[in-house]
């Protein structure tokens, strides 16, 4: 009988204890905000967007590499010893025309194990968050500066000196081999671009 | 031959508001009484283990986030225990402190989240908007810290990725008298209800026999009444320089081991955490948070099993290393997917509601059971 | 009143009856269910330390009508293995359940739709068709989840609306009507002829029922939250057991008209509440009519009292909503067999003993 009013008043006072608590608040002030029309500050070490600048990037693979899920690929050609490629600016020397840096930003985890390694300060995370997108595809972003022309244009140039390099040391071969016979047959092959133009 | 009425089956989830997650429980019942309830796992799949044999140890280190992603920090804080007594590294003393404050916040920021939704689970809605009003006080505390709110990346194998911001400990400190009350309003608005008591007390009884022999571990098990809790019985980091009580179960509103314990130990560990973090920033030390960050992780052939106290329980690594700098095989014992096998026993001759309290009661996180 | 000037405006009865049954829909329970959403939202906001709806319209007070807009463009999904009859009966039955017990309430001295002798008798037995409804839609939805929603839901609404009877027959013990306009003109003057303060009864009797009077008016308000499916006592709903109990499998507008019903329910029974215990449509001090000497003003008054009074009550049930958890089925039957009906019997008994003497 005893726990029957017992169960009674506890029941009357907690409802009457909580239901105080909750009209408390009905006169503090809201602690949301109104997202889109108000933002928070972020902090400084804010980890979003990711962001290259290509103007550091060496080319070293290493971001690509730290990478858990694999959402960098870095595609490089090396330069020939005359192009100038400038220096990063912490003064390294760049060696490597970048052909593809790509970063497929809907892979990304934001575990910001790509920023650590990179020799140049290069890849770091901004503090955008707003970067929702229609499509998948437009999430893949691409970071080269080169147009694709000069893609085309560097790996050709690359390719030629390969040949050309592949073909020195092939004439050199020959050149041990049977001695002067080989500038001869280097000149009709120089001598096919012309033909093509003709 | 007794007359037998026919038992429905119920599914209920995976899409259900309750299961926290993609769970699907399969309830025979008769009339709203439960004759079995069979847990089906694996809708959040996600080859943990298997990944982690392709990693990298420190790439491992993103992927464990996603184990348990309401205790990210303590995840971390389990698998680099376990890296380091494999690579046999000795880590700065600011770094162990630093990992303490961060798993403790994290046990709070967990906690919130458990009692917040048990709430919600119940019926009372607000209790759980206060919870997460709190907890993004602490979420802040890590954003400002390592910049991410959820899956932080920060505890590394040797050290941490940033050292503290120059707010964070002022920051840290304003938060625990902010905390301390809103303890109190959430006992006054949810623990002590007399609905709440009604809803929790005497359903659910785990004994703590049955708790022992399935393994139940961390708030669970305390709360059937057993002092068992990994940071005093196997002290692991600088846990043994702090002064801490291990709430357990009392049976105060019904029976030891029932809903409304596991609960309320919950509450109560709340309150030792911020006991433990105020402590640890109290005896802070200085030093360099990166100078034990080895270049490249590569540890001998061998194995080690390491185990922490996650807010959910022992959540304990097991790593074999080939020598090679990818781990041969990462296995997780997840204190969730021990949790959630006793649901059979606990649900049987309850009813379809008490379903819900005993399965928030045991807080599970999915992404920690399917891995 | 409003009869006779539509029967002079029209001047034919069918006509003029078919307005007046119209006239709550539309004057008054549209308006104020989109006000109720709203209010609800707001408040909960509020208590939560959120701000609930703000875009449509200053702080929001649009959002009712921009949602009531999506509603009736969603797509009307019926199931396919649902039984389709019974599945598009059962929300107009719902509603016509609740709007029926407006029929009686008295608005105003000259506003009630029909003045019945068996008002109070009136709304309570018509609020049983909820019932039907309810189940019906638990039923037709073909769902485990709805049906069992649907069968707490009945069981529920039955039970307790045993103690809320009982409280009624207190009150008719009393004032010796059942007539809601009677009741409400007993309770006439000033606040403290109320019923809860012991109604029009003199001397030490008045004193002596104010107790039990309390007492009273505990039980009918917890009772009436229990049949309109409120929190603490949603468990039909309880969208975190049923997901969302018998209106489950429902969409579009017929989704709008189980929420308008729970609306509607809502005043309903918070207006029986105060036509019983707070004295229906009268002022708590005098009214400025008749200070002012302009007598067409009073009705008017009057109105504002009554929905005041209404639409406190419908704020104090939004209050306990979200504060209080949800209990459970068999709770919910031990409180209502256990301890509100014999509460209220005991009450009863010693009610009329007082009235005896």
């Amino acid at each position: 009988m005893r726990e029957y009013f017992n169960n009674i008043w506890l029941g009357l006072t907690t409802v009457f204890i909580g239901m105080n608590v909750t009209f408390k608040h009905l006169f503090k002030p809201a602690v949301t905000i109104q997202y889109p029309d108000v933002k928070l500050l972020l902090p400084e070490r804010e980890r979003n967007r990711l962001y290259v600048n290509m103007d550091d990037c060496i080319g070293c693979d290493q971001c690509a590499r730290a990478c858990p899920v694999s959402c960098i690929s870095i595609e490089t050609v090396k330069s020939l010893p005359t192009d100038d490629l400038g220096k990063t600016s912490n003064g390294k020397k760049k060696a490597l025309w970048l052909t593809k840096f790509d970063i497929d930003i809907a892979k990304c985890c934001y575990c910001q194990l790509c920023v650590f390694p990179c020799p140049t300060e290069c890849i770091y995370m901004t503090d955008v968050f707003e970067f929702s997108e229609y499509k998948r595809e437009n999430l893949l972003y691409s970071f080269v500066t080169l147009t694709p022309d000069e893609i085309a244009e560097k790996k050709n140039n690359f390719e030629k000196a390969e040949a050309e390099k592949s073909a020195q040391k092939a004439a050199a071969a020959a050149k041990k081999a049977e001695g002067q016979a080989a500038p001869k047959e280097n000149k009709p092959s120089a001598e096919k671009p012309e033909d093509k133009k003709e | 031959m007794p007359v037998k009425t026919e038992e429905m089956i119920l599914n209920m989830g995976p899409q259900h508001p309750s299961t926290h997650g993609v769970l699907r429980l399969e309830l025979l019942l008769e009339g709203e009484i439960i004759k079995g309830v069979k847990p089906h796992i694996g809708y959040l799949h996600r080859c943990f283990e298997k990944h982690a044999e392709a990693m990298t140890y420190p790439q491992v280190i993103p992927y464990v986030d996603r184990l348990d992603y309401l205790s990210s920090m303590y995840n971390e804080f389990g698998y680099v225990t376990a890296v380091e007594k494999l690579l046999g590294i000795e880590v700065p003393q600011r770094v162990e402190y630093i990992r303490v404050i961060m798993g403790e916040l994290q046990r709070i920021a967990s906690h919130l989240v458990a009692i917040g939704t048990y709430g919600a689970d119940l019926g009372a809605f607000t209790p759980f908007l206060f919870a997460f009003r709190d907890r993004e006080k602490i979420l802040s505390l890590f954003e400002i810290t390592c910049g991410a709110r959820l899956l932080y990346n920060y505890i590394w194998i040797g050290g941490l990725s940033h050292d503290l911001h120059p707010d964070f400990v002022r920051l840290a400190r304003e938060f625990i008298p902010y905390f301390r009350p809103k303890i109190k309003e959430m006992n006054d608005l949810l623990s002590y209800n007399k609905i709440f008591v009604e809803r929790t007390a005497n359903v659910g009884i785990l004994p703590p026999e049955t708790a022992i022999n399935f393994g139940v571990s961390g708030p669970n098990l305390r709360g059937s009444g057993l002092k068992w809790d990994l940071r005093r019985n196997d002290p692991y980091s600088v846990y043994d320089k702090f002064d801490f009580n291990i709430p357990v179960g009392e049976g105060r509103m019904g029976t030891v081991g029932d809903c409304w314990d596991r609960y309320f130990v919950r509450i109560l560990e709340m309150e030792e955490s911020l006991k433990i973090i105020e402590q640890a920033l109290d005896q802070l030390p200085e030093g360099d948070v990166t100078s034990a960050i080895p270049k490249r992780v590569k540890p001998p052939i061998g194995q080690v099993y390491a185990r922490v106290e996650n807010p959910r329980g022992e959540l304990g690594y097991f790593i074999i290393s080939d020598g090679s700098v990818n781990p041969f095989r990462v296995k997780v014992r997840a204190p969730s997917f021990i949790s959630l096998s006793v649901m059979d026993e606990l649900c049987r001759g309850h009813m379809i509601a008490d379903v819900i309290a005993i399965l928030g009661s045991i807080d599970i996180v999915l992404g920690e059971i399917d891995r | 009143m409003i009869y006779d000037f539509l029967l002079k405006l029209t001047g034919s009865e069918i006509a003029a009856g078919f307005i007046q049954s119209l006239l709550p829909l539309f004057v008054f329970i549209l308006p104020f269910a989109l006000i109720a959403v709203l209010l609800e939202r707001k408040v909960s906001a509020h208590m939560q330390d959120r701000l609930g709806p703000m875009r449509v319209g200053y702080h929001g007070i649009f959002q009712t009508v921009a949602d009531i807009l999506k509603l009736m463009q969603k797509e009307d999904i019926v199931t396919d293995n649902s039984d389709k009859a019974l599945f598009n009966i059962a929300p107009v039955l719902v509603f016509t359940g609740s709007y029926a017990a407006f029929a009686a309430i008295p608005f105003s001295g000259a506003f009630i739709g029909s003045n019945i002798d068996l008002g109070l008798f009136f709304i309570v037995a018509v609020s049983g068709l909820v019932v039907a409804g309810i189940l019906m839609a638990g039923w037709a939805s073909n769902n485990k989840y709805t049906l069992l929603g649907a069968m707490r839901s009945a069981a529920q609404v039955i039970s307790y609306e045993i103690p809320t009877i009982l409280v009624i027959i207190t009150i008719v013990m009393i004032t010796g009507t059942l007539n809601l306009y009677t009741l409400s003109e007993l309770q006439t003057g000033h606040f403290w002829n109320w019923m809860i303060f012991g109604g029009p009864s003199t001397g030490l009797i008045k004193v002596a029922f104010i107790p039990f009077m309390i007492i009273g008016f505990v039980i009918i308000y917890i009772s009436t939250l229990a049949e309109v499916n409120r929190t603490p006592f949603d468990i039909p709903e309880a969208e975190s057991e049923l997901v969302s109990g018998y209106h489950t499998e429902y969409s579009g507008m017929k989704f709008a008209m189980f929420f308008l019903a729970e609306y509607a329910n809502m005043f309903a029974v918070s207006a029986i509440v105060a036509a019983v215990f707070f004295g229906g449509y009268q002022s708590p001090f005098g009214y400025l009519g008749n200070s002012l000497g302009i007598s067409w003003f009073i009705p008017i008054e009057q109105f504002f009292w009554f929905t005041f009074k209404g639409i406190f009550f419908v704020l104090v049930q939004m209050w306990l909503r979200w504060t209080l958890p949800r209990l459970r089925v068999d709770q919910l039957m031990a409180l209502c067999w256990k301890y509100l009906i014999p509460i209220a019997f005991v009450n009863l008994l010693i009610v009329g003993l007082i009235t005896v003497f």
